[in-house]
Order: structure tokens, then C-alpha cells, then sequence
């Protein structure tokens, strides 16, 4: 199977291709990762991965300045159902707008907005970064066979800003941090994390090989 | 909830550590990578290079170690040491690094800060900040190994470099540094207690009530040290066992 990481100048492809390929080898799976910036490569490929580091509206011009890009993704998630998962600002960009500086409307795949986080407990710092658990919302087939909860495995975040889903049945897990997070949004083909399962040791492997396998 | 973190630091010179760690049997204490590989299969929760490549043709080893350090852990990676321009922090984070730590180019332009985390997100801008008391309630900023004093105030730095962007601060007491006699804990307070970002404490860990007090009375999220793991004194499911019990939240996938 293919597998294209979308390149568009966000840090952090090289620990995203090195996690992809170990969970494939982890699950005696022989997939070809590929990096790429070309929308013609996404047509052709079986799944597609968006990371992101930096910036909501940062990303969003780095996405939209290889043209077709946003067209060809269109095409394969939304019309071939072609299974997505987008990482930390690439699940942002699911969200209809992102509010990080300026507004930038997103990809609208998944109804809300991208916002500071505000913690009820002004001593709680923004980043929230390091290592928390997650609540599944619902039974997801990302999660199989990974212990959650507060007593189950961690996920690592590092981010400021935070996805608010119009539609709570869009929200798959979440976690705690002086309030309720949204951890992972997902419909049908489309699943996003906030957290970044490359960086995930355990828990991520695990949830990166289950995309792989995954069937929507 | 969000659980606080140990970080074991490695002082890498032209690729190679200095100090190796010698709590578990490796083929090559020297090697980065190994080095890396233990401590992610030990329960680090993030891994700090620190590069302190002297010669200028050398510099581009610690790309080389970062690059297969990111092949083989999959974990958090801040690298720190001689990062002078944008280049020099789009380069390690297209090796691999998660986060990149600027102490001297901060100093001396603090615009650089601003540049950075616009270019890159403040998540992975990590400002590090040597400091020593010079009086009473005072902190002056040194560089080069704390030879070089700046004449900035401590406190007010940080809270200049976190106004123009920087996701996070590592703290070390040039006080304290090397002598195992714990965090200088009014400083690490002050200043965790002056910034929203978290804090990493680092300097003076001698043991692992040392690790409780950074968190409990120094406020920090993140505790750094280097020594005490590498010479395997304590191991670091030891530390994270001890803060367990000292009733903080502690990781232990």
C-alpha cells in the first residue's frame, strides 16, 4: 500500500516517515511511505497523512502554495473516501477557521473553530505540553487495543491552540488540562490528533499502525 | 493529566558524548544514538542534546546524530548549542528535533526569538537561560559556560523572550550547577511564577528529592538533569518512582 506524507515545508516530516515505517515493519506490513509535495502522487496513493508544526495560518499558506494541493486532497478524502489522519496543525486544519492571530478558514472538513487555550487554573501554563491520557468519547478503530483513560497509556501534546468541534459526535477522545481538550476529531475516512503520535512512543505506534489497517 | 517530565540532557561534542552513560551495558557509550535508545526505553520523557561542538567545520555532526536518533526514538527531542540563524533551526528540525534550544543568539538579538517562533510556532522555540545570583534577589544572565555576564536581569528576560515568542524556558543556576546541591529554587519560582510557558529547571541535581522540590517549590513542569542518570545512580523509573510517591503525577508507560 502507499502512503504519501503531504509535504509542504512544516518541520517534522523525518519522525513522521521513520513512525510510519516502523509501525508498517511493527505489524509485518510491507507499505511504501513516501513524502511528497506533488497532488498528483495523492491521487494515486491508499492513505494520506498531514502533520503540522507551526503556525495554523502558516501551514495553510504552506499548503495552498503548490497548486492543486487542496484540490487533489478534496478529491481523495472527501470524494474516494480515501482514509486521512492529520497531526497536531494538520488536524487543526480540519476546522472550518483558525483563530490563532488572524482568522484563516481551514479545510471545513470537520465543523469548529481553532482557539487559545484558556485554562480554568490560571497557574496551568500555555503550551500545554508533556505527556496526558485520553478519554474516548467513542469506540474509534484507531484506539484498538490501546489502553485509555487516566490509568492507560500517554499521548504527547504540544500545542496552544484547540479544536472546538460544532458537532460533539465528531469529537473521538479527549483530555484533561484544566478543562476538557479536544484530543482527536475523526468522521468517516477522516481522523485528526492533537497530540503527536510520531512522538508517542507506545501509544502512538499503536495508533499509527491501526490507521494502517484501518477500513472505513 | 498532564504529567511532569524527566529529562535526561547529553552533552554532545563533534558527534560524539561527553560523559557517556554508563547505567546499562552499550556497545559504544560514546554513540549519541545509544545513548538515546536507553533512555527512551527506560521512560525518559524527553531527551535534550546539548551540542558543544567547539570547531566550526564539526558543526554539522550533530545533524547527523539527530537525524538517527529520530529514526530510533520515538520521543520528544529539544537540541541545544551554537544555534545562530534560522538556518541552523530549520536544518535540526528537518533532522529530527521537535524542539531547538537558543541560549547566546537570544542575548544578542532578541528579535531572533520573535523571528523564530513566528517562522517555526512557538512549541519548539525553547529559550535557555543561564543564570547566577549577584545579589540578593538578583539574576544576571551569563553566557559561554557562565564566563560572560550580560548585565540582564534574569526575571526580566524571561519575560521578554516569552512576550516575543518562546514556548518554553530551560533555566539553569550557574550557581548550582555541578555541585548536587539541588535547583536554586527562588530563582526557578521567581521565574516559573513570571511567565505562562513551562518551565524546565536544570543545575544542581543531587538526588531525587532534588527532582521533587524543582516541581513542588520551584514550580517547574520539567526537570533536567544529566549526572545523576548518567553514572547510573538513580535510574530514571527510580526518579519518576520517588515523585510518585512525593504525591506528583508522574508518567510510567
Amino acid at each position: 500500500m502507499s502512503i504519501i506524507l503531504i509535504d509542504y515545508g512544516s518541520g517534522n516530516l523525518h519522525s513522521a516517515k521513520k513512525a510510519l515505517e516502523r509501525a508498517a515493519a511493527l505489524s509485518n506490513r510491507a507499505d511504501i511511505i513516501q513524502v511528497s509535495a506533488d497532488p498528483d502522487a495523492i491521487r494515486r496513493a491508499d492513505r494520506v497523512v498531514l502533520p503540522g508544526v507551526g503556525a495554523f495560518a502558516d501551514c495553510k499558506r504552506g499548503l495552498t502554495s503548490t497548486p492543486g494541493m487542496l484540490e487533489a486532497l478534496e478529491e481523495a478524502v472527501l470524494k474516494r473516501g480515501m482514509p486521512f489522519l492529520g497531526i497536531c496543525v494538520g488536524m487543526q486544519l480540519l476546522a472550518t477557521r483558525g483563530l490563532e492571530h488572524v482568522t484563516t478558514p481551514g479545510f471545513d472538513w470537520i465543523k469548529g473553530d481553532v482557539a487559545l487555550i484558556q485554562p480554568q487554573d490560571a497557574s496551568l501554563k500555555v503550551p500545554h505540553m508533556g505527556w496526558n491520557t485520553l478519554s474516548p468519547r467513542l469506540d474509534h478503530p484507531l484506539l484498538k487495543d490501546i489502553p485509555t483513560g487516566p490509568n492507560g497509556l500517554h499521548a504527547y501534546f504540544v500545542h496552544s491552540f484547540q479544536f472546538k468541534p460544532q458537532h460533539e459526535s465528531e469529537v473521538l477522545t479527549e483530555t484533561d488540562y484544566g478543562g476538557s481538550i479536544v484530543a482527536m476529531v475523526g468522521r468517516d475516512n477522516i481522523v485528526g490528533t492533537q497530540f503527536h503520535p510520531e512522538k508517542s512512543q507506545k501509544l502512538g505506534l499503536a495508533l499509527i499502525s491501526n490507521f494502517l489497517a484501518w477500513r472505513p | 493529566m498532564l504529567k511532569y517530565r524527566v529529562i535526561p540532557c547529553l552533552d554532545v561534542k563533534d558527534g560524539r558524548v561527553v560523559k557517556g552513560v554508563n547505567f546499562v551495558d552499550l556497545r559504544d557509550a560514546g554513540d549519541p544514538v545509544e545513548s538515546a535508545m536507553a533512555y527512551d526505553k527506560a521512560g525518559a520523557d524527553e531527551l535534550c542534546f546539548l551540542d558543544i561542538t567547539a570547531s566550526h567545520e564539526k558543526r554539522g555532526t550533530i545533524l547527523d546524530v539527530v537525524q538517527r536518533t529520530a529514526e530510533a526514538c520515538f520521543m520528544p527531542l529539544t537540541v541545544g548549542g551554537g544555534i545562530k540563524d534560522i538556518q541552523d533551526i530549520s536544518k535540526l528540525l528537518l533532522a529530527g528535533a521537535d524542539k531547538v534550544s537558543i541560549m547566546t543568539a537570544a542575548v544578542n538579538n532578541r528579535n531572533f526569538v520573535k523571528e523564530a517562533a513566528e517562522k517555526f510556532g512557538s512549541q519548539c522555540i525553547v529559550v535557555a537561560i543561564d543564570a547566577k545570583q549577584t545579589s540578593p534577589g538578583h539574576w544576571e544572565i551569563f553566557t559561554h559556560g557562565g564566563r560572560t555576564p550580560t548585565g540582564l536581569d534574569a526575571i526580566a528576560y524571561a519575560r521578554e523572550v516569552v512576550e516575543l515568542g518562546a514556548g518554553e524556558i530551560l533555566l539553569t543556576s550557574m550557581d548550582r550547577d555541578g555541585t548536587k546541591s539541588g535547583f536554586d529554587l527562588a530563582l526557578t519560582r521567581k521565574i516559573s511564577d513570571s511567565i505562562k510557558v513551562p518551565l524546565i529547571a536544570s543545575g544542581g541535581v543531587g538526588n531525587l528529592d532534588h527532582l521533587v522540590e524543582g516541581i513542588r517549590e520551584g514550580h517547574a513542569t520539567a526537570v533536567l538533569a544529566a549526572s545523576i542518570f548518567h553514572f547510573g545512580e538513580y535510574t530514571i523509573r527510580q526518579a519518576k518512582e520517588h515523585m510518585i510517591e512525593a504525591g506528583l503525577p508522574m508518567r510510567m508507560d
